[in-house]
């Protein structure tokens, strides 16, 4: 399986690199839009900030590259944000393949630290078909978040966390998937979520 | 809800963890990567490795470790000991570290603090701090793993971290460390109402009470402890069942 990752200015994707090769995948870290499309599965990962990212994606073409994929596309962190529509962080025009505003958290209490960053909860809606992406995981699973941004809930949303407020955790809509949090960095929970992706 | 975290502390030595060496049922203690692993499938939160290496030869052995540990383990983990320049820190983010913690260089130079957050976003940046109360009831931040008094006090010095960019205190208290008896509530506490980051207490653990305390009564986001786990006297499997029994928010991983 050809698994390519997205190669823009957004740091920090060893950590995908590495979960990619403990599950048996050799991914191809790239910014070719030819490798980009024949590819079987692309990870768009990252952490960073939400404008710069956005006008290296745009200086190298590879906005309309990653909107227009037919693959499984599996947004993570920044790139989750990066696949709506607007972010507040720098107020930013994004890719619009989710027609959503990303959001910068309002602390309410003192203990509502910013970023949020920490172990928390995955809960899904059963009155909705499961995400693919999240079979077989428990409701209440924890997984691993860092951030300052994020997806309210909205007709896309996968799997929600509860921080400050109920929000989007996960996004799911046709080919593209995305996570706020690091499945790269989830433990067991956030390997089986990523063989979810490779096996769709 | 978000789970307050456990988070064993590895001191590494020439790329060998040192108090490591009588951990439960496991062969290579002394392997920090082994003990990496075993700790995160018990169901360690995140992991610290401290170089105490002085030599530029276990830097570097350091270093290689780093690369080890981020193939093996899916947690996050934390690099310190002798990050005093950006460049040291890209090497260990580039190794594949999530986190470093800055400690004396940081005291020294304040502005290393800014100069992470903005190359590399707060996040990455920890501030330990290694604090002495003293007999006049002030706690004092110590220089070189608690040698040199600063006359800085704590409470100036986590805020002038945060406000510089920090993303997290690590707070040991001097007091505590090693007498196993309770972490430094009272000043966590401080701390942790204060300061809009999270604050990782550390120094004092011997019961899993001390855990439950360190939570409930000092406010602390994480709690930190090394010989408690490396001797095995207390599971983290056990440990996490007696905080979320006690009502602490903890990830249950069996």
């Amino acid at each position: 399986m050809q698994v390519a990752i997205v190669q823009y200015n957004a740091g920090n994707i060893y950590s995908v690199i590495h979960a990619l090769k403990r599950l048996g995948v050799e991914p191809q870290l790239t910014d070719d839009a030819a490798a980009l499309r024949s590819a079987d599965r692309v990870l768009f990962p990252g952490q960073g900030e939400a404008r710069q990212a956005m006008s290296y994606l745009r200086e190298h073409g590879l906005d309309s590259v990653i909107a227009s994929l037919r693959q499984p596309v599996l947004g993570i962190c920044i790139g989750q944000q990066l696949m709506c529509s607007h972010s507040e962080e720098g107020d930013t025009t994004c890719l619009g393949i989710f027609d959503e505003q990303v959001r910068r958290f309002q602390p309410q209490r003192h203990e509502d630290k910013v970023p949020h960053m920490g172990w928390n909860q995955l809960h899904f809606d059963d009155s909705r078909e499961r995400c693919p992406l999240f079979h077989g995981i428990d409701e209440g699973a924890y997984v691993y978040f860092v951030h300052s941004y994020y997806v309210p809930l909205c007709q896309a949303t996968a799997a929600k966390t509860d921080y400050i407020t109920p929000y989007s955790a996960a996004l799911w809509h046709n080919n593209f998937y995305a996570t706020q949090f690091h499945p790269e960095k989830s433990g067991a929970v956030g390997e089986h979520i990523l063989r979810n992706f490779l096996e769709l | 809800m978000l789970a307050k975290r456990i988070i064993p502390c590895l001191d590494v030595k020439d790329g060998q963890t040192v108090k490591g060496t009588n951990f439960v049922n496991l062969r290579q203690a002394g392997d920090p990567v082994a003990l990496g692993k075993a700790y995160s499938e018990q169901g360690a939160d995140e992991l610290v490795f401290l170089d105490i290496t002085a030599s530029h030869e276990g830097r570097k052995t350091f270093a290689t470790m780093v690369t080890r540990v981020a193939a093996e383990l899916s947690i996050p983990f934390t690099v310190g000991g002798g990050i005093g320049a950006l460049a040291d820190v890209d090497t260990m983010l580039s190794a594949g570290a999530d986190k470093v913690s800055v400690n004396s260089a940081a005291l020294r130079r304040p502005a290393l603090i800014d100069e992470i957050s903005n190359h590399f976003g707060s996040q990455v940046c920890v501030v330990a701090i290694d604090a002495r109360c003293r007999a006049d009831g002030k706690w004092e931040c110590y220089l070189n793993g608690g040698r040199i008094p600063t006359g800085r006090t704590l409470f100036d010095w986590a805020h002038e971290a945060q406000e510089r960019g920090a993303g997290e205190i690590l707070f040991t208290s001097m007091n505590h460390d090693g007498v196993k008896n309770g972490f430094a509530n009272d000043a966590l506490r401080q701390l942790a109402d204060t300061l809009t980051i999270p604050v990782i207490a550390s120094g004092g653990a011997g019961a899993k009470e001390h855990f439950r305390d360190v939570f409930a009564i000092g406010h602390a986001d994480a709690a930190l402890a090394a010989s408690v786990f490396h001797f095995g006297e207390i599971p983290i499997p056990e440990l996490k069942h007696y905080l979320h029994q006690e009502g602490i928010n903890v990830r249950l991983t069996d």
